[in-house]
C-alpha cells in the first residue's frame, strides 16, 4: 500500500514564501515520523519552481508544483480549482494551511467542494489513538478550546495560526519535484486583480511576535509611549496598544488587542498602564507569561498575571531598561 | 439592484462571558441566563447593504441561524434599516459544524433567491472560525472575497472591493452575484433612532424549520458535520500572581531574571 501523504499548502505572493508554511512543515515532519506518513508540499504560481529547494530543506519529501500565468496572482477560484484536483488524483490524508488571509479564504472554500471538514486557526495538532488527526481550536476569543477531529472525510483540513509551529530546516535533504500540468480548463472566474498596494508593516506583527508590551490609558502620551517602544526594541517584541491609546492616536488601530481588535499568544506579555477590562483580556489571556504594571493595587490586570508589579511605569521601567540592556551588553563581546 | 441578503449571527454578549460554563458530561458550553448580541462584524455587513440601499434602492433581507429566543437581536437589526427578517430554527440544525451551518443557510438563501449579493461578517466573537461565508458562497456556486475593508459602487461603473492581505491591501472588481465579508475598517455601522428600535418592536420575523429547507439529516446538524468535537476546555490559566516588591532597581532585577527563565534575553 502507498505511505499516506501530510500536504502542506505553501503560500507564496510575488515569488516570496510565507513563513508559515515552513513552519507546517517542521509540524507535518513530527506528525509524519509518527505515523510513517509521507511529507508533501504544493505550491502555485507563474513561476515557483526555484523556490522548492527551501522546500525541501524544511522537510518536504515531495513537492507538487503547479505552474500556470493565471496562478501568478493569488485568486480564490482557480486556485481552489487546482487544488481540488490535486486532491481528487493523490487522496491526501491531511492538509494544512497557514492561518493567513490567504489561507482563511482559501481553505473553507475548497473543504466545501471537497465535502470533508476543516478546523480554524489551530494552535496544536497531534494524533489520536485510531490514527486520526487530533485539532486544538481556540474559540471565544482564547477562553475555551476545542479539540476537533474529522474521521470520517478526507483529507483532513485544518488552518494553523502562523508563529505556533517550529521549523525544522537542514541543508542537504533530498525530495522528489513533481509538476503537476495545468490545463486550459482552468477555472479563471470571479473578480479580478487591479492593483497589489504592498505595504510592509511598521512594526512586528504582533500576532507572530514572542514578546508583546501592552500600553494602556495610564501611559498619558506619546512620551511614556517611547519608554515602551525601547523596550520591545530590546526584548525583539512589537508594541500593542488597549482602546484608549489608539483612539488617542499614540498606537495604531493594527496595534489594538482584544475583543475588536486581535488575539495574540506571545510567550511574554508586559502590560503597563492597563486596568484588565475583559474587552482587553480576551485577547491576551493565551499568553504564556503575564507581567502586569499598575500603579493601583487592586487593578483587575493583576488578577490574570503571574507577576504583578505595582508602581507608577514611568518609575519602574527605565531600571528595567538598564538592567536589561547590561545584560544584553554582556553577551555580545564589542 | 434587487435584493441584499445579510447573514447575522446573535451570539453570547462577551460582557457576560466570565459567567461561562461547560456542562460537563455533555462537554458543551452552558449558555443560560447569557444575553445574546448581534456578532460586531455583522454591522459591518448590514451597514454595507444599506449604505447600496440608500444609493440604488434595494431589498435588504437579514437571515439568521439561531434559536427563536433571539429575535430581539434581529429586531435591533431591523431597527438599523433591514426591509424583512428570517430565522432559521429547528433542532434538527443544532450541532452544525461550518459546513452544516453553510448548507443550512445556503438552502434558505436559494429559496430567497433571485438575490445580488451575500453580505456577511469577516468572523463572528463566539466560534470565529471565519469559515461560513467561503463555504456559503462555495455551496452556492458564486464568487466571494474575504477580508473587504472597503467597498465602493457607483453604477453604472463597477464594483471595487478592496481586501486587507499580509501585507497591504489588494483592489479587485467584481460582478454581481457576489459574497463578501466585511473586516471593522469598512465601514461606520449606522445608530437606530428611539422611534426605529420602537418600531421594530412589533415587526414579524419568518421562522423556517426544516420542513421548509427539506434538507436531509445526513446534511444538517451533528450527522451532517464531517467535524467532530471531541473535547472542550475551558482554559482558565492558573496563574501565578506573584507580586515583585522593593526599590525599582530591585524589581528590574527580579523582573529581568523571570525574562531570562523564559529564554528571551
Ligand atoms: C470553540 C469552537 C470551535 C469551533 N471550531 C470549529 C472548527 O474548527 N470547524 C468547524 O467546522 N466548526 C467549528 N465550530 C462550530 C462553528 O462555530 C459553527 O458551525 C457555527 O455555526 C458557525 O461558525 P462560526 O461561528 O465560526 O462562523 P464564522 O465563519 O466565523 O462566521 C462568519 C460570518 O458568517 C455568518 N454566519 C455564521 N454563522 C451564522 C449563523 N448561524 N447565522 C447567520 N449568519 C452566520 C455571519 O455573517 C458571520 O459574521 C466551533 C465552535 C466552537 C464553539
Ligand atoms: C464593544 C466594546 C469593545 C471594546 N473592545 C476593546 C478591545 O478590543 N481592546 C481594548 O483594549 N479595549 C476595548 N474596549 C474598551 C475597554 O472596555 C476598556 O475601556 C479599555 O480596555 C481600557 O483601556 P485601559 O486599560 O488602557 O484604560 P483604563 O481602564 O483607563 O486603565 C488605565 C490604567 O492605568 C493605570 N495607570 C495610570 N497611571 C499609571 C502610571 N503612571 N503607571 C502605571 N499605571 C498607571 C490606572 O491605574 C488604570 O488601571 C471595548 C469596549 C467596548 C464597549
Amino acid at each position: 500500500m502507498e505511505k499516506s501523504q501530510i500536504w502542506v499548502f505553501m503560500e507564496q505572493r510575488g515569488g516570496v514564501l510565507h513563513e508559515v508554511g515552513l513552519e507546517l512543515l517542521g509540524k507535518a515532519r513530527d506528525l509524519a515520523e509518527v505515523s510513517g506518513s509521507a511529507v508533501a508540499a504544493i505550491i502555485l504560481g507563474a513561476e515557483v519552481a526555484p523556490l522548492t529547494d527551501r522546500i525541501i530543506n524544511h522537510g518536504a519529501d515531495l513537492v507538487l508544483v503547479a505552474e500556470h500565468p493565471a496562478l501568478e496572482t493569488y485568486r480564490l477560484l482557480p486556485y481552489t480549482d487546482v487544488l481540488t484536483r490535486a486532491c481528487r488524483e493523490h487522496h491526501p490524508s491531511v492538509l494544512l494551511f497557514g492561518a493567513t488571509r490567504m489561507g482563511v479564504e482559501l481553505a473553507p472554500r475548497l473543504a466545501a467542494r471537497l465535502k470533508t471538514g476543516l478546523s480554524a486557526h489551530c494552535i496544536d495538532l497531534q494524533w489520536d489513538a485510531n490514527g486520526n488527526l487530533l485539532q486544538m481550536v481556540p474559540g471565544w476569543g482564547g477562553g475555551v478550546v476545542a479539540t476537533i477531529r474529522c474521521p470520517e472525510h478526507r483529507p483532513q483540513m485544518a488552518t494553523v495560526m502562523p508563529g505556533v509551529m517550529q521549523k525544522c530546516e537542514s541543508s542537504g535533504r533530498s525530495g522528489r519535484v513533481i509538476t503537476w500540468t495545468v490545463g486550459d480548463d482552468l477555472d479563471v472566474s470571479g473578480p479580478k486583480v487591479l492593483e497589489i498596494c504592498r505595504e510592509e508593516p511598521k512594526t512586528r506583527a504582533l500576532e507572530t511576535a514572542e514578546v508583546v508590551i501592552a500600553g494602556g490609558w495610564g501611559i498619558g502620551g506619546p512620551e511614556g509611549w517611547k519608554l515602551l517602544e525601547e523596550l520591545a526594541g530590546l526584548l525583539g517584541g512589537a508594541v500593542g496598544a488597549t482602546r484608549p491609546p489608539v483612539d488617542e492616536g499614540w498606537a495604531s488601530e493594527e496595534q489594538m488587542i482584544g475583543q475588536s481588535g486581535k488575539t495574540i499568544r506571545p510567550r511574554l506579555y508586559i502590560g503597563v498602564g492597563i486596568s484588565g477590562m475583559s474587552h482587553h483580556v480576551v485577547g491576551m489571556d493565551g499568553s504564556e507569561l503575564v507581567v502586569a504594571i499598575n500603579s493601583d493595587p487592586k487593578a483587575p490586570l493583576f488578577e490574570v498575571a503571574d507577576i504583578c508589579i505595582t508602581g507608577d511605569f514611568r518609575e519602574i521601567l527605565p531600571p528595567l531598561l538598564e538592567e536589561l540592556r547590561r545584560r544584553l551588553g554582556a553577551k555580545q563581546p564589542h | 439592484m434587487e435584493k441584499i441578503i445579510v447573514c447575522i449571527k446573535p451570539v453570547p454578549d462577551p460582557l457576560a462571558w466570565d459567567r461561562l460554563a461547560m456542562d460537563p458530561v455533555t462537554k458543551t458550553l452552558i449558555r443560560e441566563g447569557i444575553p445574546s448580541v448581534i456578532n460586531p462584524l455583522d454591522k459591518q455587513a448590514l451597514e454595507a447593504a444599506l449604505e447600496i440601499k440608500d444609493a440604488c434602492g434595494a431589498e435588504v433581507v437579514l437571515l439568521a441561524m439561531a434559536p427563536v429566543s433571539t429575535r430581539p437581536v434581529l429586531r435591533q437589526a431591523l431597527a438599523m434599516g433591514a426591509d424583512r427578517a428570517v430565522l432559521l430554527s429547528d433542532h434538527w440544525f443544532a450541532g452544525s459544524d461550518t459546513l452544516a451551518t453553510s448548507r443550512i443557510l445556503a438552502t434558505a438563501i436559494e429559496r430567497l433567491a433571485p438575490f445580488d449579493l451575500i453580505c456577511c461578517g469577516n468572523f463572528t466573537l463566539d466560534g470565529s472560525t471565519a469559515q461560513v461565508p467561503s463555504q456559503v458562497a462555495e455551496l452556492l456556486g458564486i464568487p466571494n472575497i474575504m477580508h473587504v475593508s472597503a467597498m465602493e459602487f457607483r453604477p453604472p461603473g463597477p464594483l471595487l472591493v478592496t481586501q486587507k492581505i499580509e501585507p497591504g491591501l489588494v483592489i479587485l472588481e467584481a460582478e454581481f452575484p457576489l459574497l463578501l465579508s466585511f473586516t471593522k475598517e469598512a465601514n461606520k455601522p449606522r445608530y437606530s433612532s428611539f422611534l426605529e428600535i420602537l418600531a421594530a418592536e412589533t415587526r414579524e420575523i419568518a421562522v423556517w424549520t426544516n420542513a421548509y429547507l427539506q434538507l436531509g439529516a445526513g446534511l444538517i446538524g451533528l450527522g451532517g458535520s464531517p467535524t467532530q468535537m471531541a473535547d472542550l476546555l475551558i482554559r482558565r490559566k492558573v496563574r501565578q500572581g506573584l507580586r515583585l516588591e522593593g526599590s525599582p532597581e530591585e524589581i528590574a532585577r527580579l523582573l529581568a531574571d523571570k525574562i531570562s527563565q523564559l529564554g528571551i534575553v
